[in-house]
């Protein structure tokens, strides 16, 4: 069983849109709008290569952390997380690799295989790398205000390291 | 400063705040906040984690809006950087800096274009980390179509049918070198469309637009990534190689010396369109250019291959051929004139004003149409001809399209396949109505001349 709180995989599977924040060469934070997939363990996000900034931020540092903050992109869900993990980028297939996570996509995005059927207009936004997270440790606020102190859970890993 | 991007901020409904732990991981939480733009702070809420003042914040307002099952609208978002200070209950960025994306500045196509080169950058480095090339693909169809920008080919198929139509109402057809006609304009025709895409890319005008369309900017393989500007020399040279190849056949088994002024002419100006010295369409003399190329040249070429000979017809018949086709690139020149302008190409939309480039289209247009009917009436053409004024409507669709979204690359799009479509609909009225007259001409020994 998952040592997920249950609000936050709920969040995790309707949210449309999460906060990625990765750090920078110079050691600062940097926050992307990201589409997060979520298959019950491991938080998947991908990139195309025509935005790859982060990519290369999260290689020489893999540390990161998603929040999903916004009502409106959670299906009405009040609660609000952040989630930090280990981040690993997948692309050793830039073309077709990513579509292992096409069942996923497309459970939140569906229109996206209309899309990806005109990948000719946009070639390079098909060239996709995954990033991989694993979670270590969520913070979230169950009813979403986040004046209030968050209720935290680490994974049995992250507690021992 | 960073005024813009305090105003942006604040239209979001919150913020999510977000630091480096001590541990290595950024920490975030979501935060109610305030914009004071007088003051050029962002005043944040308390927050139930204790914000740091020790260490560079990074403050985000997103407002990518998803639309379940349909993608994303009214994209936008915002971020500033800078150390928190505390102000009573509250804590106080004055950002150091600040980056943002909003879709209605940026279109989403705009900004990926502005991201091709940090695109091939990375697959450059991926490259060389594992000693192995790293490039995008797409089917061998697609990359041929997309390279060669096949579908445009209506540009010569219509004039070399006209020419083929002209020499076949006064009784020459031969199939086969009308066969090896349209296939050596094709070739001219490929030739032409790579090389402008190698000069291009060597000019640095297709890398500068960044607002290209599917009739604009060039086929993007290069900036893109598909296809390599080596290849796409190769590609040029090899298809100009069949065209002058076919064209010296015809022109020894036809014995035309009027092909062999007229085939190396079509050549030189395909060249030198965007091949230095000449680069004709950088010095404004593009429309020109390609009027004669893909009228007269194709027009006549096609005539004179049939008919052997050379007469006034295939010439009047190509006018309006030859200047719908101008007004293809005409038209297709208006998104790109800013980066055409950048790379000193002096376009026909470069150098005149809105007003001046929207009339011009009208005037030109109905010049064209008005070569029809009076040629038709007076019987230069056949009047079965006269069809070709069906495309009116059209061309003053491309006008109000024109008028409406000369600003605006994307909406412009529509007018612009519209108005390759005026080329295609008109040309092959044209090729209607002299198949007509053939028809009429072979049904009745004495037609009236009113129908042919």
């Amino acid at each position: 069983m998952s040592w997920i709180p249950p609000s936050v995989q709920r969040l995790l599977e309707s949210a449309l849109v999460a906060e990625l924040t990765v750090v920078n060469s110079r050691g600062e934070p940097v926050t992307h709008p990201l589409i997060p997939l979520w298959d019950g363990e491991t938080i998947y996000m991908t990139s195309a290569v025509l935005f790859s900034k982060k990519l290369e931020h999260i290689k020489r540092h893999p540390r990161v952390a998603v929040s999903i903050s916004d009502p409106v992109a959670s299906g009405g869900l009040t609660a609000r997380c952040s989630i930090q993990g280990d981040a690993v980028v997948v692309e050793e297939d830039l073309h077709d690799a990513w579509t292992e996570v096409m069942p996923l996509w497309r459970k939140k995005e569906p229109a996206i295989d209309f899309f990806l059927g005109t990948r000719f207009a946009l070639p390079l936004f098909f060239e996709r790398s995954v990033i991989r997270i694993t979670p270590r440790r969520v913070t979230w606020w169950e009813d979403g205000d986040p004046a209030k102190e968050p209720r935290v859970a680490v994974a049995e890993e992250a507690r021992h390291a | 400063m960073h005024e813009k991007a305090l105003s942006d901020l604040a239209g979001h409904s919150h913020v999510v705040v977000s630091w480096v732990g001590d541990d290595g991981y950024p920490v975030q939480t979501p935060a109610r906040f305030k914009v004071d733009e007088e003051k050029g702070i962002v005043r944040i809420a308390t927050t139930g984690l204790a914000l740091p003042t020790d260490r560079r914040v990074n403050v985000m307002g997103s407002h990518i809006r998803p639309q379940p099952g349909t993608g994303y609208d009214e994209r936008r978002y915002t971020e500033l950087w800078g150390t928190l200070r505390r102000d009573g209950d509250e804590m106080v960025l004055a950002p150091e800096r600040a980056w943002g994306w909003d879709e209605k500045e940026t279109p989403f196509f705009e900004y990926a274009e502005r991201s091709n080169r940090r695109a091939r950058a990375y697959m450059r480095a991926l490259a060389e980390e594992r000693g192995a090339a790293v490039r995008p693909r797409l089917s061998p169809v697609w990359t041929a179509l997309l390279a060669t920008r096949l579908p445009f080919l209506t540009g010569t198929i219509v004039p070399v049918l006209v020419g083929i139509a002209v020499a076949g109402r006064q009784g020459y057809f031969d199939p086969w070198p009308a066969i090896l006609t349209i296939i050596g304009g094709a070739a001219v025709h490929i030739g032409l469309n790579v090389a402008n895409d190698v000069f291009d890319e060597m000019s640095g005008a297709d890398e500068e637009n960044v607002n290209p369309t599917q009739f604009s900017g060039g086929s993007r393989v290069i900036q893109r990534g598909l296809v390599s500007l080596r290849r796409m020399g190769l590609i040029a040279m090899a298809s100009y190689a069949v065209a002058i190849a076919i064209g010296l056949y015809l022109v020894v088994t036809r014995e035309s010396t009027e092909l062999l002024v007229i085939g190396v002419l079509g050549v030189l100006i395909s060249v030198f369109y965007t091949a230095p010295p000449l680069r004709l369409v950088h010095h404004g003399l593009g429309e020109i250019a390609v009027a004669i190329g893909f009228g007269p040249v194709m027009v006549l070429g096609a005539y004179v291959v049939q008919a052997q000979k050379l007469t006034a017809e295939p010439f009047v018949a190509s006018v309006p051929i030859a200047i719908l086709i101008a007004l293809i690139l005409y038209v297709n020149e208006i998104p790109d004139r800013r980066s055409d302008a950048s790379v000193g190409k002096r376009t026909l939309p470069v150098r005149f004003s809105r007003e001046t480039v929207t009339t011009g289209f009208l005037v030109a247009a109905s010049a064209a149409f008005a070569t029809v009917f009076v040629a038709a009436v007076l019987g230069v053409i056949p009047r079965p001809a006269i069809i070709s004024l069906l495309g009116i409507p059209l061309a003053l669709s491309v006008y109000r399209g024109i008028q409406q979204y000369y600003s605006s690359p994307y909406e412009l799009m529509a007018t612009m396949g519209k108005n390759v479509q005026l080329h295609l609909v008109v040309g092959m009225l044209m090729f209607t109505g002299y198949l007509a007259a053939i028809t009429i001409d072979g049904l009745f020994e004495d037609a009236p001349d009113l129908l042919t």
